[in-house]
């Protein structure tokens, strides 16, 4: 059996600064990942929709913008809504502490913040898929 | 002393290293080479490449007594919310004794949406200030006056429209376009390479570029055109080779495109300025913009054959580097933007801005701001780095580093040339995937622990979540969406039609320079996204290439 | 839920479930092949293949648009290679069609090559099979032109185009050469580069010195897939070319091959599988293994010795 963990990186929303996507994309993709990589400017719509068709186990989301609390929230709904129950999404960026408590409440398994190592995101992928 | 015997004394010098190192092995991840003598400098002819302050290759500065005529701008980048908040800002700086501005823009502003479009839900008044149409931009520069103040604007794809909304305002004020002072980034291939705020092609883009370069150079003769900005290369995670390098490619295209448009070289390359980081690296800093100002100049002067002076100077705005900011600990990042101010200084930087401690984690507060204006302050005022021009000229590592690093630059503004020319690669993707290379190493590095971050991958500590960050409520986006209507109902509908069309039929003939017709249609309160809506139409969108 | 059924009833998830199953070789992909099989054979397949850089992204992405305005519904399988040193992959082609992910008449998956020998083409086409069972009207098969295995995958599709670009140097014609017998049709993509038409006469004088050259011509068309041109004569020459192989018996032709090389595909790999499973649980690979490697004997007579068991 030829089995890998699929993960979907996306930039929602409208910012441009894909570093630490792109970055997050290599070292996934260096674990032994299968990445699909949409780029940016992608509307929450499309990305549940890439999911659903690439029937990933992961979707990683990065934002930069502060367009979080309405963007990440709005994703993990469209994305169950499509049937993908057992999808871990989550999600990276400039995210004050004090709005993590409401996304994870709102569906998003980690969110990660600047400085975290890669591996960290590994590790925490290949424990949950 | 002769070389030989400066040879003889490293070949001691080097024996004795040997037995130290025996002993004493020293850190790891350190350059290879140790210590710099005059050999190192041997074949760098003073008066060639060194020179003056104010004279070419400008290597030790572009004004002859530097700060100690007048300090570098300090200039704010400033904006969120709304254009009545930003406003407020604006003013607390100028009050503050920040001698220019710097306007942030949200992201449908960049990228050419208003704040009632579907696809601005979540971003509205988030980065910087929504600004839809004329009746946002005179509410932001209200009671600030435009003929004394200089404005930089970080804007791009939409440059066109928004200056001529400032244009517009600056009318409305009674201040004469010539007598206008500021700068638009209008810097559209490090968009596509590094930033993402692009909508048209690189066709079209170009051609709206040189439009405004030849409208300027007749109606708005004091503002600079262009920001080519190697900053967002530096913080996609280029190198400083990189950064100068690839920006320098960008330089040389919009000439050519210019040129190609018909203009004279002398006629807009001194309004031409640049935009660098000012990274952790101290004295790679340094070296970074002597070599920018040296390569510059040879390629005004040896490859477009300018002749002004002006022409060949690289005049250069800096801010410190936001990714090198770290969340943890962000007291720490006021060490940083520090250390960052005195290369730029040392560096001679003509303008400056400064982060605020708290940009890992949110956009910055009052307090964090004033915080990074006075670091620009002290270093001015207190530090003595601005009094004597130049002052690591001379250092043995820092000429021989400027050296590698203009050597390193020649490397690929040669390889880019190659492969034909900057929007050629950037199509292509190669300098993408250089600058992308470069951030994986260096996060591996991160990881790997052979670099260093204080509190983050060393000297942590348990910390208690930041307080008091700023935050951009959302009900910013209603109140917005709000005041677009409101608008909307009161312009005159007909003027705003006939403008749009009148714009589309512009935008069609490719000799037709387009700013005056994108000032026509801002002084019918046509908003932003209905202007790019148009150029849309016409001109497409550019779709990014990505080769991870 | 029921893959095969809710797939056949038009459930995009239970689509993507079933391509999962076919990748991940999931015992319960067998029953979903079984299922689908009777409701395949109405999809066009196109192979796009070429280079890398070639632009066979974006050149899907326009022709998808197009086929999509003629009412037809599209389903792309997009092959990027998998790494050989991490088992990871980079599936980037999804990037160069943003725009059709939301149209409900489409439906894109990547696919990385990942280490199977032989094993891919096998998969695709039972890709494929979902996809057209689901009712896809056209639907594209794109990897790039390197391995034999992405050959064979395209060597599947009832019309193969080969996308190249000027000015790649020496590398096309080491391309050239392997793909110049698989394509059916031919786009020069970036016509705008310089080395174009350089490039298109250098194509037409291989297909002059072609001695196997059949009644059909394969057509050489420039191309800016960026900017939309040469897109309707591209979908003219795929349609001529899928007509006359209609009527000269060579659709026929080739999908009885396909059906034949499907069948004994699956032979193969269940013979093989099977072989090896008993193998392995009785004990012996590990004994044979040992006896080889200590030269007792050698894999020729043990392979011999195996058969004739089993064919007893």
């Amino acid at each position: 059996m030829e089995k890998r963990i699929r993960v979907l990186v996306a930039k929602p929303g409208l910012d441009g600064h894909d570093r630490g996507a792109k970055v997050v994309a290599r070292a996934l993709r260096d674990a032994g990942f299968e990445v699909i990589y949409t780029g940016l400017r992608q509307t929450p719509e499309q990305i549940a929709e890439a999911a659903l068709q690439e029937d990933v186990n992961v979707v990683a989301m990065s934002i930069l913008s502060g367009a979080h609390p309405h963007l990440f929230p709005k994703v993990v709904n469209l994305v169950r809504e499509k049937g993908m129950k057992d999808v871990l999404i989550i999600g990276g960026g400039v995210i004050p502490e004090t709005d993590i408590p409401a996304l994870k409440e709102a569906g998003i398994a980690e969110v990660f913040t600047p400085g975290t190592p890669t591996s960290d995101i590994v590790d925490f992928i290949k424990a949950n898929v | 002393m002769s070389n030989e015997k400066i040879q003889a004394g490293l070949d001691k010098y080097n024996a004795s290293v040997e037995k130290a190192t025996a002993k004493f092995p020293e850190r790891p991840n350190l350059p290879e080479q140790r210590l710099y003598t005059p050999l190192d400098i041997e074949g760098t002819d003073y008066a060639d490449e060194i020179g003056f302050p104010g004279m070419y290759p400008y290597t030790r500065g572009v004004q002859p007594t530097m700060y100690r005529g007048r300090f570098w701008t300090m200039r704010m980048y400033a904006g969120f919310s709304t254009a009545a908040e930003s406003n407020k800002r604006y003013r607390y700086l100028i009050e503050s004794g920040a001698t220019g501005l710097s306007c942030a823009f949200d992201l449908p502003t960049q990228i050419g949406y208003d704040s009632d479009d579907p696809i601005s839900e979540g971003e509205v008044g988030k980065v910087g200030v929504a600004i839809d149409s004329l009746a946002d931009m005179e509410v932001l520069f209200d009671q600030i006056d435009l003929g004394k103040v200089s404005t930089s604007m970080t804007i791009n794809a939409p440059a066109s429209v928004l200056l001529a909304m400032y244009i517009a305002v600056a009318e409305k004020q009674g201040v004469p376009a010539d007598q206008l002072k500021g700068t638009i980034q209008n810097d559209i291939l490090k968009e596509y390479a590094a930033r993402g705020t692009y909508i048209f092609p690189p066709r079209p883009s170009m051609r709206l570029i040189t439009n405004i370069f030849e409208y300027c150079s007749k109606n708005v003769p004091k503002w600079n055109t262009i920001s080519i900005s190697g900053y967002h290369i530096r913080e996609a995670g280029s190198t400083a080779s990189q950064e100068i390098a690839f920006t320098i490619a960008d330089g040389i295209a919009y000439c050519e495109a210019a040129i190609k448009a018909g203009l004279h070289i002398d006629d807009f390359a001194g309004r031409l300025s640049f935009f660098w980081n000012a990274h952790n690296n101290v004295l790679e800093e340094v070296a970074k913009f002597r070599a920018s100002r040296r390569v510059w100049a040879k390629v005004m002067k040896e490859r477009f054959h300018a002749e002004k002076p002006k022409s060949m100077m690289l005049r250069v705005h800096t801010q410190t580097a936001g990714s090198m900011l770290t969340a943890q600990q962000p007291n720490n990042n006021i060490v940083r933007v520090a250390l960052q101010t005195a290369a730029a200084v040392m560096g001679g930087t003509q303008s400056l801005h400064t982060n605020s401690r708290d940009e890992a984690l949110a956009l910055p507060t009052e307090e964090s701001v004033m915080i990074a204006l006075r670091t620009q302050q002290i270093v001015a005022y207190e530090s003595g780095l601005a009094d004597v021009i130049d002052p690591l000229a001379g250092s043995y590592y820092v000429e021989a580093l400027t050296n590698k690093i203009e050597k390193e630059a020649w490397e690929y503004i040669n390889k880019i040339d190659e492969i034909g020319g900057a929007v050629a690669a950037i199509e292509k993707g190669y300098i993408q995937k250089e600058i992308q290379d470069s951030a994986y190493k260096w996060q591996m590095d991160v990881e790997s622990g052979a670099k260093t971050i204080v509190g983050v991958n060393k000297f942590q500590i348990e910390e208690e979540p930041p307080k008091g960050l700023l935050k951009v409520d959302a009900s910013v986006g209603v109140a917005q969406c709000k005041r677009l209507a409101e608008m909307k109902s009161k312009r005159d509908s007909d003027a705003v039609k006939a403008a749009l069309a009148d714009l589309k039929k512009a935008c069609q003939d490719e000799n037709e320079n387009l700013m005056p017709h994108i000032l026509s249609a801002v002084r019918t309160y046509a908003t932003l996204g209905e202007i790019c809506g148009v150029m849309r139409e016409v001109f497409g969108e550019y779709e990014a290439h990505v080769n991870l | 839920m029921d893959i095969a059924e809710e797939l056949l009833k038009g459930n995009r998830l239970a689509l993507s479930r079933a391509i999962t199953a076919i990748e991940n070789e999931y015992d319960e992909a067998l029953d979903i092949m079984k299922k689908l099989y009777p409701h395949t054979g109405h999809a066009f397949v196109l192979g796009i293949t070429g280079p890398p850089g070639a632009g066979k992204s974006t050149l899907t992405d326009k022709l998808a648009k197009a086929y999509r305005a003629q009412g037809k519904t599209v389903g792309i399988i997009a092959i990027d290679p998998t790494s050989p040193f991490t088992g990871g992959a980079i599936l980037g082609d999804r990037i160069r069609m943003n725009s059709l992910t939301m149209d409900e008449g489409v439906f894109i998956r990547s696919m990385g090559t990942r280490g199977s020998l032989g094993g891919l083409s096998h998969k695709t086409a039972d890709a494929v099979k979902a996809m057209d069972a689901f009712g896809k009207d056209i639907i594209f098969v794109e990897t790039v032109g390197v391995g034999q295995s992405e050959v064979d995958i395209v060597k599947a599709a009832d019309t193969t185009m080969v996308v190249l670009i000027p000015g790649m140097g020496d590398d096309i014609q080491a391309i050239k050469a392997g793909i110049l017998e698989i394509g059916d049709v031919f786009t020069i993509n970036k016509a705008d580069h310089d080395g174009a038409d350089k490039l298109v006469r250098e194509m037409n004088m291989m297909l002059d010195l072609d001695g196997m050259m059949t009644d059909w011509r394969p057509p050489i068309q420039k191309v800016i897939a960026s900017q939309g041109e040469g897109i309707t004569e591209t979908i003219d020459n795929i349609e001529k070319h899928f007509k006359y192989i209609s009527e000269n018996g060579i659709l026929t032709k080739r999908r009885t091959e396909r059906s034949k090389n499907e069948m004994m595909d699956v032979l193969h790999n269940n013979i093989g599988s099977y072989i090896t499973k008993k193998l392995v649980e009785t004990g012996e690979m590990d004994k044979y293994v040992e006896k080889i490697k200590a030269r007792e004997t050698d894999p020729y007579t043990v392979v011999g010795n195996i058969m004739k068991d089993m064919l007893k």
